[in-house]
């Protein structure tokens, strides 16, 4: 659209700049008080200019909380959740929009239900279930036969515990379907001519097309593993397993501890990195993924 | 090389069917093109042959093997679609030769396949490109690549020529029957371009509404039009239809008072009934007004074709098409006369849509339901 409205320029100028600030803002907020002493940042009003105490600030922190092997888990699992939903994502979006299977409308809706059903609302069960993984098929057993069985399988407290429950993904199902509804019917009937079977198929062409669309969800996907919280907090019992988010928990101060804000701060900055990084190279694909296909 | 057979096959989604029945064999090596309107169930046909649609009923048999329930890829046959369906992230080496990496063919001798594929249907120059590279012909040409490197049995065409610019269109339509020429395997067309139809088929099948109306060479059914529809759809402009009753003494049909002679033998049959009579518009003649035998006309508009032209003419709130090379000219409203030469007439049962000199077991009826009328 070609218009000559300086006056609404300027306006929509001033509205942008407004949402950067407001975004920009508690980020300069975190870096300022982690380069302040304690004194500096429990001054009221706070104080945006940054201080001396950066460098100390970062060890502090990464000595209390034993960020290393925090990060180390966090880095382990959010990668392990990306791949996971990627590609679950991918191959169930297949399974629904190239198989005629008299069900798969009732699937497609099923998974797509799950959207309204985060991980936070079905905490409990899930946690029963990662604490005992056979209990349904040993109770179906028991009451089909009556044998009982003695199969155990403990999640918690280790790494498939921290990824699998996450791995299952509405919004990747969803994003890849509209994808591959994009794709003409006669490419998949080509391969059928070429000789392909479907996993041929997928694999050779329809994973190579999708490439900006796995991109951008394994963006969005990383970013989401990364900040689990609630999840990890409670599969955890052993500090092995600790994620970062939940080692940031210890750097919080309570209410008998001191105000060491600035040292939280210099924790929130370096547990912010990794994902800031993987935004900051993908950004480009994900862009593309999200907005067109390509031709 | 191999023959095709198909057998009372019949397709259906749900209640509605979409091929009533179809009967056909091609030998193996025939050019056949399969003509008809769109939704007349030439490209399900096609599919079905492919392996790409369930066949509801029937039987299809390629080189004496049914196929019903084989995959398409131990079918034999290789497809060229509409859309070329080309892979778009591979490029053009890799389009061709897909199918033989997927069957597992050593490198080398794949490279050296594809090549020598490429040099047939002249993509040898770009063999690097990506599809969204190449012009709508080029395309055109690497889906026929892909479809002749397998050296298949059976070729299949989904109106692969409709995408195409006319010009690019006539190019690629010598282009393929030479290609036939040469590879001489059975191929299969499918197409709603009677020119298309004309110049590739030996064997022209025209369908409508999921039958098969004729089957024949092209001159065959240009000739002798098994039925109204075919004459109708077979031929640009259309074919001139009029009612007439056959005179008591059955050797003539009247237009306007002017008399056409006919068989007398088929006029006997038929004598007082009611019939379509067909006359192709390149068999019209046009004539001053007053000549001897013509039925008086008024131009209604003309159409210059260069080579030729087309004038319609109206008798009495009839269109009649009169074109060819010779149709001469006349002005729009200028009074003419229209000569039907009677050996070039078509006489179609009006109830059944049959040919009349065809179908002995058909003219009884028609006999019949007329006196009955």
């Amino acid at each position: 659209m070609i218009e000559r409205t300086p006056i609404l320029n300027a306006v929509t100028y001033f509205i942008m700049f407004l949402g950067l600030l407001l975004i920009l803002g508690p980020f300069w907020m975190i870096f300022a008080a982690s380069t302040q002493s304690l004194a500096q940042v429990n001054t009221v009003p706070f104080n945006f200019v940054p201080g001396a105490d950066f460098l100390h600030n970062l060890q502090a922190a990464w000595q209390r909380a034993n960020l290393g092997p925090a990060l180390f888990n966090s880095l382990v699992t959010s990668l392990l959740v990306m791949s996971g939903k990627v590609i679950v994502a991918a191959l169930s979006a297949f399974a629904i929009v190239y198989f005629r299977s008299p069900l798969r409308h009732v699937f497609f809706w099923m998974v797509f239900l799950t959207l309204m059903l985060p991980l936070e609302v079905r905490v409990i069960p899930t946690y029963n279930i990662a604490a005992d993984v056979f209990a349904p098929v040993r109770w179906l057993i028991q009451t089909l036969t009556g044998i009982e069985l003695s199969l155990q399988w403990n999640l918690l407290n280790s790494y498939s515990g921290l990824v699998l429950p996450l791995i299952a993904t509405a919004t990747g199902t969803f994003l890849y379907r509209q994808f591959y509804m994009t794709l003409p019917d006669e490419l998949a009937e080509a391969a059928k001519m070429d000789g392909a079977r479907p996993l041929r198929f997928f694999i050779d062409i329809l994973l190579p097309l999708s490439r900006t669309n796995m991109l951008a969800l394994a963006t969005i996907m990383f970013v989401y593993a990364w900040n689990q919280y609630l999840w990890p907090k409670l599969m955890t019992t052993e500090a092995d397993y600790q994620t970062a988010m939940v080692a940031m928990r210890t750097l919080v101060p309570n209410i008998n501890s001191l105000p060491e804000w600035n040292i939280s701060m210099a924790g929130a900055l370096i547990i912010m990195l990794p994902p800031l990084i993987v935004v900051a190279v993908l950004q480009r694909w994900f862009v593309r993924g999200l907005v067109s296909t390509e031709k | 090389m191999a023959e095709i057979n198909i057998r009372n096959v019949r397709k259906s989604y749900g209640r509605t069917q979409i091929l009533h029945g179809v009967d056909l064999d091609f030998k193996s090596g025939e050019f056949v093109v399969i003509l008809g309107p769109s939704g007349c169930g030439k490209s399900t046909l096609l599919r079905m042959i492919a392996g790409l649609e369930e066949i509801s009923a029937g039987e299809i048999s390629i080189d004496g093997t049914v196929v019903n329930d084989l995959e398409p890829r131990d079918r034999g046959c290789s497809m060229v679609f509409q859309n070329y369906a080309l892979y778009p992230h591979m490029n053009v080496a890799a389009n061709i030769g897909y199918a033989l990496k997927v069957a597992g063919v050593p490198r080398a001798e794949r490279d050296r396949r594809i090549t020598e594929t490429a040099r047939i249907v002249g993509l040898e120059e770009m063999l690097d490109r990506k599809p969204a590279q190449l012009s709508g012909g080029q395309r055109q040409r690497v889906a026929m690549g892909r479809a002749i490197i397998r050296e298949p049995k059976v070729f299949l065409f989904d109106e692969p020529l409709s995408n195409l610019d006319a010009k690019l269109r006539v190019q690629m339509r010598v282009e393929i029957r030479r290609l036939h020429k040469r590879l001489s395997a059975t191929s299969v067309f499918v197409t709603h371009d009677q020119v298309e139809a004309m110049t590739l088929a030996d064997k022209l099948i025209v369908m409508n509404k999921g039958h098969v109306e004729q089957v024949g060479t092209p001159l065959e059914i240009y000739h002798r039009p098994r039925t109204r529809f075919v004459g109708t759809f077979i031929g640009s402009p259309a074919m001139n239809f009029f009612d007439s009753t056959i005179a008591p003494g059955g050797n003539f049909v009247l237009l306007d008072g002017i008399q056409m002679a006919i068989d007398p033998a088929l006029g006997r049959d038929n004598a007082g009934s009611t019939v379509s009579v067909g006359i192709r518009p390149e068999h019209c003649r046009l004539v001053k007004a007053g000549t001897a035998n013509s039925v008086p006309a008024t131009v209604d508009f003309v159409e210059e074709l260069g080579s030729g032209r087309n004038v319609h003419v109206d008798i009495d709130g009839t269109i009649f098409a009169v074109g060819g090379d010779e149709a001469p000219f006349f002005e729009t409203g200028a009074t003419v006369g229209l000569q039907l030469p009677s050996e070039h007439i078509h006489l179609f049962s009006r109830d059944t849509g049959l040919r009349l000199d065809d179908a002995p077991a058909l003219k009884h009826n028609t006999n019949q339901s007329t006196v009955a009328a």
